[in-house]
């Protein structure tokens, strides 16, 4: 440090203008990449969980416009064709009701997407906004809120969401309400432990010093930082979703015919599966798993994709 | 410590009473009544029969009964079969549904965690690469799905096991891998993925210089490490295997408790489903604590007086 002496005069020459060359230590060489950019870039590598999301695309594009390419209505009935193997008049075949298999099984993922995308959905928000508040506020709300967490944790979920079956009577909402009544702990949990980990950062604090109240914190600053882990449970509970609805679907707790999701046909293909009519329970379990496989590794490959730590 | 299981005892009867009382309120909200189908028989009967279910009596006092009936373990008459008890449905259905859930859960563990070891062991090898693919292959397959292809292939096609029922050891194999497999697959990837991190530990390569022999470090020093996440996720997974006999005793035609419990809903019979969920739910909890316990016991790491807040 020099002492500010007034005493002591600096020459000009001493100063010197910027621009002989040191200019360049600043400039950006590679295109910067964001994290989501970057994210997008691992994710591609891995060739497991781009089968997975070509997959889901085509199956999302049939389930909208399937039924498109076939003759037949979902719910007519054909009794001179009953349980017709597949042919080329019935790609799938049909049922018992002479009812295409086709064109059920896109009605079916319809119902089955749906199912496992509105539960991820409702689970999002309903974690986001508990976990944020709990891992936000902190001390005794945390405490309090992470108590009931545990309780409900504790909860045997399929027993409950056989339970709310029962009284509501099965329909497609009660089982979306019954699926995210339980599923948003898991959430709200892994939201709580992001937001407490990042709250204590400078920007959280350079934010708070700039006046932003609780609200906008949370939403400005900690969600889009927690973001990556979210996105990965998302993921991961459509499939468990999908596969819940079937599970109730198989125990006579689905959706009601006429109308079919894929955990209906099944089970309504489970009597007749010995007598040789293979198709009725192929087609139905063959999409539930290869849907449930997509998106597991979809969520396995987005996990990776999106850890920061493995960011090189 | 005691302190701790005493924490974790409480939680446990207050998640007990809140599955008791939601049930409660459920079963009540249904509309309809169970005697629904007597609807022509004469007033007087119908009077008796709910005075003899004590569905007479206001709400308060049947669900102070209802209470009292969880903590005496009596859950009073069965509506739709009047000459059986509740208790005596459980005590011909769970224990079956027990030996079910105790079979998948052990061959499981055993499997998953060999599986995982192995695919550890030879990491980016054929043995890595074969398990791993069984394991997204067995997460993806529905065990209702499985099942019926067991039965269909295994049973009916090459005639090797019996197709259903449950009365000799041969007649678990099928059930068991149907509902095993999930599960099994669970605990490979889990125990991998511990144990390639634990693998690349100091104290491996200290094992390793010391000149032990491969199987030892592993069994003795690397599993007991990576087995942790495996004792974590026990608890949800015995819920899930628990329920998941439901589907499984359905198609097997295995006279467990998932028959029942699936009979009384259709049948409305509140005494059973109270019952049974009550029981089951209780079973399961206990079940959680225990695992608590336990990994606080096996796990160093954790003291089991965790600091406020902490979950």
């Amino acid at each position: 440090m020099v002492a500010k002496d007034p005493n002591v005069s600096i020459p000009d020459e001493w100063f010197r203008k910027k621009g002989d060359g040191h200019e360049q230590a600043e400039a950006v060489v590679r295109p910067s990449l964001s994290y989501w950019k970057d994210a997008w870039r691992r994710l591609r590598k891995n060739k497991l969980a781009m089968i997975g999301l070509v997959f889901l695309v085509i199956l999302t594009f049939l389930a909208i416009f399937g039924p498109v390419f076939s003759p037949y209505e979902v719910t007519a009935t054909d009794l001179r064709n009953q349980n017709m193997a597949p042919s080329a008049t019935h790609w799938f075949g049909t049922d018992e009701m002479g009812r295409d298999v086709f064109t059920r099984t896109w009605y079916g993922a319809r119902i089955s997407l749906f199912v496992g995308v509105m539960a991820a959905l409702i689970d999002f928000f309903i974690g986001i906004i508990y976990g944020g508040v709990s891992g936000y506020k902190g001390g005794r709300t945390d405490s309090i809120m992470m108590r009931i967490i545990e309780i409900l944790y504790g909860l045997p979920h399929l027993l409950v969401v056989i339970l709310l079956m029962v009284v509501m009577g099965p329909s497609l909402t009660t089982i979306i309400v019954a699926l995210t009544i339980t599923g948003w702990v898991g959430m709200a949990r892994i939201v709580r432990g992001q937001v407490l980990q990042i709250k204590n950062y400078e920007f959280v604090t350079a934010s708070k010093s700039f006046g932003a109240g609780t609200s906008r914190i949370i939403r400005k600053n900690l969600i889009p930082n927690t973001m990556g882990p979210i996105i990965v449970q998302m993921t991961l509970t459509v499939p468990s979703a999908i596969f819940a609805e079937a599970f109730l679907s198989f125990l006579g707790l689905g959706i009601q015919a006429p109308y079919a999701s894929w955990g209906v046909m099944a089970n309504d293909a489970l009597p007749v599966i010995l007598s040789g009519d293979w198709w009725r329970l192929f087609f139905p379990a063959f999409f539930i798993s290869i849907t449930m496989f997509a998106f597991n590794v979809l969520g396995d490959g987005m996990q990776d994709a999106l850890d920061p730590k493995l960011r090189g | 410590m005691p302190l701790y299981i005493l924490k974790r005892f409480i939680m446990m009867i207050v998640t007990v009473l809140i599955i008791a009382t939601l049930t409660f309120v459920l079963m009540r909200a249904i509309p309809g009544s169970p005697f629904d189908e007597e609807r022509t028989s004469n007033p007087t009967i119908q009077a008796n029969l709910e005075k003899f279910y004590k569905l007479d009596q206001p709400m308060p006092i049947q669900y102070l009964n209802y209470l009292k009936s969880i903590v005496t373990f009596d859950y009073g008459p069965s509506i739709k079969k009047p000459n059986e008890s509740v208790n005596t449905l459980l005590a011909r259905g769970f224990p079956i549904s027990f030996e079910l859930g105790m079979a998948t859960i052990i061959v499981a563990v055993i499997s998953g965690i060999i599986l995982g070891t192995f695919a550890a062991l030879r990491h980016n090898g054929i043995i890595d690469y074969g398990a791993m693919t069984f394991a997204v292959v067995g997460i993806s397959i529905p065990n209702f799905v499985l099942a019926t292809l067991l039965i269909q292939q295994v049973a009916v096609n090459w005639q090797l096991l019996p197709p259903a029922t449950w009365s000799s050891p041969k007649h678990m194999i099928l059930p068991v891998i149907a509902l095993a497999t999930g599960p099994t697959a669970i605990i490979a990837r889990l125990t991998r993925a511990s144990m390639l991190e634990v693998l690349t530990q100091d104290y491996i390569k200290m094992a390793r210089a010391k000149g032990l022999t491969p199987f030892r470090i592993v069994a003795r020093h690397a599993l007991r490490n990576a087995l942790m996440p495996v004792v974590t996720i026990m608890g949800t997974m015995l819920a899930g295997i628990l329920t998941g006999t439901f589907v499984i005793e359905k198609i097997f035609a295995i006279p467990g408790m998932g028959k029942y419990f699936v009979d009384s809903i259709n049948n409305r019979d509140y005494p059973v489903i109270m019952g049974s969920t009550v029981f089951y739910s209780a079973f399961l909890v206990f079940m959680l604590f225990l695992v608590d316990i336990a990994y606080g016991f096996l796990d160093p790491r954790i003291k089991l007086h965790k600091k406020e807040g902490e979950v």
